[in-house]
């Protein structure tokens, strides 16, 4: 029988600590697809944040660096300074990203800092345990609102790529889906548009990927998905915000 | 040749002479002429890369993300901003990164001012960060030895894949004296072959794995053995790394013991009261972390009474009492808040210790 799927060599032959449903192994398989596709597994350098996606340098087959939280932005810049020829990019959360480091979010993209950013929204802390996140919905129960009511953000949710893309500078800025299939295929083509951005020197490029974290919003994986299309997208419009897919 | 120099000019020139080829600051008073140099000359230079962060946080973050990725590299700063650098700092030396952070010190605490202090001591020394680690610790008393503790600074923190720190009082920083900057060899055999660089890993290459510079470690058993690789680290430096100068302590009856700027101070009460028919030594550490607690304690084995001078409320005093293992009585003089102790204020602690 011929053999027709085989595993990227972009990622680790190893078993990913992510839990049952969640869609981290989708959206590692999508990114690390697209660095081969496009021929840099050799030149690529992987930054990893603080959150559930803490480890992701064991599972991106290339040299790996740590950051600290909220900071992965900062020490991609030191990176791909020293590196400008490499394929810099950052894996992070919405916690690590839009919270803690938001300050740093900002001032990569007004930079215009040429790396890419993997920036994975499922509205919540997922490592520490179903925390508020400044993307938390209205009304999202989490650990720390367990009346809903969500403190946070209450003029609604930070929409990241929407405020990032009123900076001049960024090549691209997009939000996508992996909720289905159909948006699974988006989603790539998104993420593969991102790092041609950073491949052809054109500057700064991010693509926000929804996701879902079934454990911590006390779903099954597949009520997930049905409640990522039904609430975080009306809340999180998807779309490219700046240079879509060509 | 020398050339009259500011202090943080000095620092700045040392450290591209030294193949520093990334600087990352933010601007903070007593520092800022080191940020603006670099702003100019960094750029100068192959691959030299300068960027005015964000913040201090930013700015210690794109220095782990440089030196991760094998670059010389260094940032600066002053009190509030070390502070705030604390974490990344602790992550340096989690993951084993070799940097140069320097602290122009001014006093505190909160945002305090602006004028010349000692008073960031304990958070240079004791581990301003969390978790079990020292930085080494250079304490320049003059603008020449600013610029030449900058160059071994990089060197040694290359030898032991440490954070290393030059701390200065903001008199050091400001003050203009003359200095000759040495080109250092800038020591490229340091092979960097753990630094994410991007490149192919190879069996029976010089990379044979995938780089991953990481302080994560969540089986306890490997956190344990970390840290007790660090602290071997550690150990090799305090047996190896130590200076101090020894100033007329043989025979003396009274010890003065102070760092910076406020050694030379001593130096000039020494000098008057010497002549006064006093029998005075000075000791100056110059790595103040390693701390020369046994060289100390020798130099000062035949004296009466030991005297510590500091900008603060006596932080360094606490290591000078563990050195000397209550075999002295030692007092101190201090002033704080911007304020130095005058050499009156020392002459008459002198005199206070000869009447006894």
């Amino acid at each position: 029988m011929a053999k027709n799927f085989t595993k990227t060599e972009m990622l680790a032959d190893t078993a990913t600590h992510y839990c049952p449903g969640c869609t981290h192994g989708i959206i590692h398989r999508l990114v690390a697809e697209v660095l081969e596709e496009l021929g840099v597994m050799d030149r690529s350098i992987a930054v990893a944040s603080v959150g559930c996606s803490v480890l992701s340098y064991d599972y991106f087959n290339c040299d790996g660096i740590e950051s600290a939280h909220g900071r992965a932005p900062a020490v991609a810049t030191g990176v791909k300074r020293m590196h400008p020829d490499k394929v810099v990019f950052t894996y992070q959360g919405d916690g690590d990203l839009a919270s803690i480091g938001m300050a740093e979010t900002v001032h990569v993209a007004a930079r215009n800092e040429n790396i890419t950013i993997i920036f994975v929204n499922n509205a919540i802390y997922g490592m520490t345990g179903g925390q508020m996140a400044p993307t938390s919905l209205p009304g999202m129960v989490t650990t720390t609102t367990q009346d809903g009511k969500i403190s946070m953000n209450e003029s609604g949710p930070i929409k990241v790529s929407e405020m990032l893309s009123q900076i001049d500078g960024p090549a691209h800025i997009s939000r996508v889906s992996v909720h289905d299939i159909k948006h699974m295929i988006k989603a790539k083509n998104a993420i593969k548009e991102a790092f041609k951005c950073q491949i052809e020197g054109r500057g700064f490029s991010m693509v926000e990927v929804l996701s879902t974290c079934p454990i911590n919003w006390n779903k099954t994986a597949e009520e997930s998905l049905h409640w990522l299309k039904d609430n975080m997208i009306p809340t999180f419009p998807l779309g490219a915000f700046k240079g879509g897919a060509k | 040749m020398k050339k009259l120099m500011k202090g943080n000019f000095a620092i700045a020139e040392a450290a591209i002479q030294a193949g520093c080829r990334g600087f990352f600051g933010y601007p903070i008073t007593p520092q800022n002429e080191l940020i603006e140099y670099m702003s100019v000359e960094m750029p100068k230079q192959d691959g030299g890369v300068f960027i005015q962060a964000e913040s201090e946080v930013a700015a210690i973050n794109m220095v782990f993300g440089a030196s991760g990725a094998g670059a010389r590299v260094m940032t600066s700063s002053s009190g509030p901003g070390l502070s705030l650098k604390q974490e990344g700092i602790s992550f340096l030396a989690g993951a084993e990164l070799p940097a140069l952070i320097v602290n122009i010190m001014r006093a505190g605490p909160g945002l305090g001012g602006i004028q010349p202090a000692q008073a960031d001591y304990f958070q240079a020394t004791k581990g301003g960060g969390h978790g079990d680690y020292s930085l080494l610790v250079y304490a320049p008393a003059s603008v020449q030895e600013a610029a030449d503790l900058t160059q071994k600074a990089f060197d040694r923190a290359d030898y032991y894949r440490m954070p290393t720190m030059i701390l200065a009082d903001a008199v050091i920083g400001q003050m203009m004296e003359p200095c000759e900057v040495k080109s250092m060899d800038t020591r490229s055999d340091f092979d960097k072959v753990w630094a994410v660089t991007g490149t192919k890993a190879e069996p029976g290459s010089k990379k044979e794995k995938r780089s991953i510079v990481k302080s994560l470690f969540l089986n306890p058993d490997e956190l344990n053995d970390h840290n007790k690789k660090l602290q071997r680290k550690y150990q090799a430096v305090a047996k190896n790394e130590v200076m101090f100068e020894a100033d007329s302590c043989e025979d003396a009856d009274i010890v003065l013991v102070a760092y910076g700027t406020s050694a030379r101070i001593c130096k000039s009460a020494a000098k008057i009261t010497r002549e006064l028919g006093y029998k005075v030594g000075v000791f100056r550490p110059i790595t103040v972390s390693p701390y020369p607690y046994s060289q100390l304690k020798e130099a000062a084995s035949g004296c009466k009474e030991v005297i510590v001078v500091e900008m603060s409320a006596g932080q360094m005093l606490l290591d000078v009492k563990v050195a000397m293992e209550g075999s002295k009585p030692i007092s101190f003089v201090g002033e704080m808040g911007g304020i130095m102790p005058s050499p009156s204020q020392v002459v008459e602690a002198i005199k206070k210790a000869g009447r006894e």
